[in-house]
């Protein structure tokens, strides 16, 4: 039987619809919800994680998160101009670091800077040193790349119309090229922010103090303390929300308006 | 040429001077021997072909191509003595090209004040002083706090020829700088560069532009396929050429019935 465009349109939007419902019926049919009701929305015996995953944890995974994130993006920003160089060695150099750690799993790498290098040379490390050095060096993998691809979106007249009024290279980088590309990467480096902040759950890997304890080991600790199930998980993970969501929006605010001013 | 009466200081004009020029891309001879003077304050128009290398000549004397061999000297400056202080000496060479390569994060005023403040060393309000004369000069005087793509192509191809002439060059470059312009403004462009060169300013163009070449061009030097085929005054190379290549050519951009492809 023929149908119309608009015949059609309608029937697969019942189709879906009708997809959706049957779906939801068959989960709250297939869930026992009186278990689910203790061990996971069982907000009545959380009280004793706050005011400390807030005034504690959260404040510490903007802090690790902001530690990673400023070696990340200096760390980030030498290796895409190694990667960008003429001198086959530096090209080389940082093509085997950023392959190596986009590599290997992040836990690998707390791993290694938490116990293996102060086993190995015989150094204490502070916690935020750790996070510091193993959460940025994976995270300027990630922001070489995103900052190189930024540096090379620059058309080539603005370099060259920058050395042609007597700029030298590096004075045409920092003055012309550097600031458009940073335009260019602001979205997906909002995104690198993301990503960071999620990773530095991994920190559960290395013994911390309570002073030191992030929104993942406060949901960790609360289930093994609280009896309210997996319910303090999905406390932290609402926290993590409060923090990427709004990096998300912002990522996009950027999106909308670098699109905006596109020639 | 007399230098005009104007309200600008008479320009300290240099000369070009290639001998032997040879540039290749690969095993791809692009340019095969091109000697050319430019006498300090003499126009030279460069016509041909696409693809019969002029572009790569213009952007040879201000070394944005590196010569495989020949000679370039410009005013006290040899181009391609390899210990030539190449910022220095495109200090002294102003380059306009097809696509402006204005800088678009920078606003019209800041576009010509940077490079003189950031390799100048002038004061900012040395620096602006400058600009504004020269906006002036090129009739947006009252453009500098505008954006680049707040402007028309002709508007932005006049700051670019403003930001060229604040560095104060004693040569100025043109790489076919209306080819890329709505045809009602091509007309502010070429009146601006022919005032210029009424005011004595050295200047070696590419153009397509053969009334701007008849008018104002010195000397005609029209190249093929990587050699200087015919040169001499404007009304003997444009109006009674002597070469076949070059009558063929001629042929084909003055008629305008004549639809050419490549374009
Ligand atoms: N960067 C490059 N790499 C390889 N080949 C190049 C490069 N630049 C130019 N060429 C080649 O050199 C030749 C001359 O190019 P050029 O741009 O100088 O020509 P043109 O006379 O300016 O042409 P048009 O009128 O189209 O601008 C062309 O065959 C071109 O393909
Ligand atoms: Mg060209």
């Amino acid at each position: 039987m023929a149908m119309t465009a608009r015949q059609r349109a309608k029937v697969s939007l019942y189709v879906q619809a009708g997809i959706f419902v049957v779906a939801v019926a068959a989960v709250i049919i297939a869930v026992d919800w009186k278990t689910v009701g203790n061990s996971v929305f069982n907000f009545a015996k959380i009280g004793p994680m706050f005011p400390d995953i807030f005034l504690v944890g959260l404040k510490n995974t903007l802090i690790y998160t902001a530690l990673g994130f400023i070696v990340g993006l200096s760390g980030g920003l030498l290796l895409a101009l190694m990667k960008l160089s003429s001198f086959p060695l530096y090209r080389w150099l940082a093509t085997g670091y950023i392959e190596f750690f986009r590599g290997v799993p992040a836990l690998l790498v707390f791993i290694a800077f938490g116990y293996g290098v102060p086993l190995a040379f015989g150094v204490q490390w502070d916690v935020f040193v750790i996070v510091m050095i193993s959460l940025g060096m994976v995270a300027a993998a990630y922001i070489a790349e995103t900052l190189r691809a930024g540096l090379q979106a620059v058309p080539k007249g603005q370099m060259e119309a920058a050395r042609s009024l007597g700029m030298p290279h590096w004075r045409a980088m920092v003055s012309i090229v550097i600031p458009q590309a940073f335009k260019i990467v602001l979205p997906p480096l909002t995104n690198e922010v993301i990503l960071l902040t999620k990773d530095s759950s991994l920190i559960y890997v290395l013994g911390l103090t309570a002073s030191q304890f992030e929104l993942t080991k406060f949901g960790r600790d609360g289930i093994s303390s609280l009896g309210a199930g997996l319910t303090p998980l999905l406390v932290a993970g609402a926290f993590y929300l409060v923090i990427t969501i709004p990096l998300s929006l912002l990522a996009r605010k950027f999106e909308s308006r670098s699109a905006r001013t596109k020639r | 040429m007399n230098n005009s009466t104007g309200s600008t200081a008479a320009v300290r004009a240099a000369g070009v001077n290639i001998k032997d020029l040879r540039k290749s891309y690969g095993s791809n001879e692009v340019l095969k021997g091109i000697s050319l003077t430019v006498e300090p304050g003499q126009v030279v128009c460069l016509i041909g072909p696409s693809g019969s290398g002029k572009s790569t000549l213009l952007r040879c004397v201000n070394l944005l191509e590196q010569p495989n061999a020949g000679t370039i000297n410009v005013g006290s400056f040899e181009a391609t003595d390899p210990d030539v202080d190449l910022n220095k000496m495109r200090q002294s060479v102003g380059m306009v090209f097809q696509h402006f390569n204005l800088f678009p994060h920078l606003s019209v005023l800041e576009n010509c004040t940077i490079s003189q403040t950031k390799v100048l060393k002038r004061s900012k309000s040395e620096a602006s002083d400058v600009a504004r004369r020269n906006l002036e000069r090129v009739g947006l005087g009252h453009f500098a706090d505008r954006f680049p793509d707040q402007l028309s192509g002709g508007q932005q191809q006049r700051v670019a020829i403003a930001r060229a002439l604040s560095m104060d060059p004693q040569l100025m470059l043109f790489d076919e700088p209306t080819s890329a312009l709505d045809p009602e403004t091509v007309g502010d462009v070429l009146a601006v560069m022919r005032k210029l060169a009424q005011e004595g300013m050295t200047m070696l163009v590419v153009t397509h532009e053969m009334g701007f070449a008849r008018e104002v061009a010195d000397r005609v030097v029209f190249m093929d396929a990587g050699v200087v085929v015919e040169e001499g005054p404007a009304e003997n190379v444009i109006s009674a050429p002597t070469q076949p290549r070059t009558k063929e050519f001629l042929r084909r951009v003055l008629d305008p019935t004549h639809i050419d492809v490549a374009d």
